[in-house]
């Protein structure tokens, strides 16, 4: 749902709530971490990737969903612990490997991070490089 | 929070069954949420993916539970983890990450779990029975018990499987329920020669294709008239686990819900038909080596572990064979089944060709092969999946005795007439 008279700003489906404000890094390609997501850097590493290279640490990552399975799971909760996690993620599909990695990095580490899920249309209006705030309830507005 | 919950478990969200169970059934209510369950259900086993080492949190998070006294409350076998316990040495695994590994490792065995150390748990003595609902990791796993023994398990992630074991309860979805089980793409062997029905080698490559062709769904397959062994089905969930997230298959006449077609369809008619020709077979077949030429440093065997019936077709292939110089033969397996196969003389034949055995663990989970290996052949397509990336190594997939011929020849060498070519 994309808010056309006002200020750009979408409502996602809450898949972990919580808030965040930061850069988004938006790809259309799916992103497996394992092998794409630097655990200790929080680089993404991917070289096939179109956001390869980008430091995925402390930003809203836009994807519309992981490839990897249960490894995604593990190395998000690395990342958390080593600091370079993104800060929120928004994907097109609900994704559990990344809400478990959300829920286990706050019963583990008090840091989860929010995870939301939005329609193909709203994904489609996300900016890469634009600065936006995850709020709780799942509203995203850009800044 | 909008899942109902049974006075059992609240009992251990508000920590009356200590401070591990309110972790687990938190973790557990929580991804009810996520997927908008509105109810639990009991599980009596579980097979559990936790121990593979990824780094210092997935340590931690194992000691944690047990720091805090996580006990299992249903029969919950292990995975493989993240070395090979008694035998690492030999390999070329960082010593802090053997250290690590086993340190994880000891954790669940504390919580009761059983020390089973294999992604081929259904080759143990802990098998679920047809219907038992249970909760699994480890995807080829997960695949075989749902396809083959008829067993309920969704796709439990690591980390999440552990939990379910600790309070015995998952959120009641997926491939627990029967409407969820029944298929989505019909698959129609379309002039298969029998004779490469007969082939082992056939099965993983159908589950690649399988994967591929419908990586979410749940395939039917028609027209296989080959007897389907174990280590058959072992091989198409490995492989349509790998290229796919198939959780579930049926094989019509071969598996335990699918006597029919219309079984294996709940009666409806399927969304989706698909005739897979020889022509599909080869492509499947090709996608699965990534070699552009015939060097060969390791030939791997045995992902899933290896089999005691594989030892015993493996064994008379050996026998008066070595191994060339420059190449590394390699069987993965159980514990149980090394023992068993020791017993049985069977990796006598092995070790005269030169070949060696890791247990616990295998190459795809453990960092042991030393670098200069960057050309594999294998006979599985897991293996054949996961090696580009994972092992950043060239990999060419062939029949066993490709592997064995391979293995002698110190270069790669296919007879590819099974496939047409």
């Amino acid at each position: 749902m994309v808010n056309r008279h006002d200020q750009l700003q979408i409502q996602g489906r809450v898949v972990i709530d919580g808030s965040a404000t930061a850069t988004i890094r938006k790809s259309n390609e799916p992103l497996s971490f394992w092998g794409g997501f630097d655990q200790a850097t929080g680089e993404i590493i991917d070289r096939r990737h179109p956001l390869s290279g980008v430091m995925g640490a402390g930003c809203i990552l836009a994807i519309p969903f992981t490839r990897g399975s249960s490894t995604t799971t593990s190395i998000l909760i690395e990342a958390v612990r080593a600091r370079v996690a993104p800060a929120g993620i928004i994907t097109t599909e609900v994704d559990a490997f990344l809400a478990l990695a959300s829920i286990v990095a706050d019963e583990m580490y008090d840091a989860s991070f929010p995870v939301l899920s939005v329609d193909q249309d709203a994904f489609d209006k996300i900016v890469d490089g634009s600065r936006a705030r995850i709020h709780r309830g799942g509203r995203i507005t850009f800044l | 929070m909008s899942v109902t919950l049974s006075a059992a478990d609240r009992s251990f969200l508000e920590g009356e069954q200590g401070e591990a169970g309110r972790m687990a059934m938190s973790i557990l209510v929580r991804m009810a949420d996520v997927f908008r369950v509105d109810k639990m259900m009991d599980i009596t086993r579980a097979h559990v993916d936790s121990p593979i080492y990824m780094g210092i949190a997935t340590m931690e998070y194992a000691e944690k539970l047990a720091s805090m006294g996580a006990r299992v409350r249903v029969p919950s076998t292990l995975n493989v983890s993240g070395v090979d316990e008694h035998g690492w040495e030999e390999w070329s695994v960082p010593p802090d990450v053997a250290a690590n590994a086993a340190r994880q490792m000891k954790a669940y065995v504390s919580m009761g779990c059983l020390p089973t150390w294999t992604c081929a748990p259904y080759q143990t003595e802990h098998r679920p029975d047809f219907g038992e609902q249970i909760a699994s990791g480890e995807s080829n796993a997960i695949c075989f018990f749902n396809s083959v023994l008829g067993a309920r398990t969704e796709r439990y992630p690591d980390l999440m499987d552990i939990c379910a074991a600790i309070t015995a309860r998952v959120p009641a979805r997926g491939l627990h329920l029967t409407e969820n089980r029944s298929g989505t793409t019909h698959f129609e062997l379309s002039n298969i020669p029998v004779s490469l029905q007969e082939n082992d080698a056939f099965y993983p490559v159908l589950g690649h294709l399988l994967g591929k062709h419908d990586p979410d769904g749940v395939p039917v397959v028609s027209g296989i008239e080959a007897s389907v062994s174990e280590d058959r089905h072992k091989a198409i969930c490995a492989g349509a686990a790998s290229s796919g997230a198939i959780a579930l298959y049926h094989l019509v006449g071969h598996t335990p819900e699918a006597s029919s077609l219309e079984e294996a369809f709940h009666n409806r008619d399927p969304l989706v038909s698909i005739p897979i020709t020889m022509d599909d077979i080869r492509a499947a077949y090709r996608d699965l080596t990534t070699a552009t030429n015939s060097t060969l440093d390791m030939v791997i065997l045995g992902s899933p572990h290896f089999s005691i019936t594989e030892f015993k077709t493996l064994a008379p292939m050996l026998r008066g064979k070595k191994r060339h110089d420059g190449v590394t033969f390699l069987v993965t397996c159980s514990r149980a089944v090394r023992m068993i196969a020791g017993e049985l003389g069977l990796l006598e034949p092995l070790e005269a060709f030169g070949g060696r055995i890791t247990v616990d663990t295998c190459p795809l989970a453990s960092p042991m092969l030393p670098d200069r290996i960057s050309h594999i052949m294998t006979n599985s397509a897991k293996y054949a999946y996961y090696t580009p990336g994972l092992l950043d190594a060239a990999v060419a997939f062939g029949t066993l005795e490709d592997c064995i011929d391979s293995a002698v020849a110190g270069r790669i060498e296919r007879d590819e007439s099974i496939w047409g070519f």
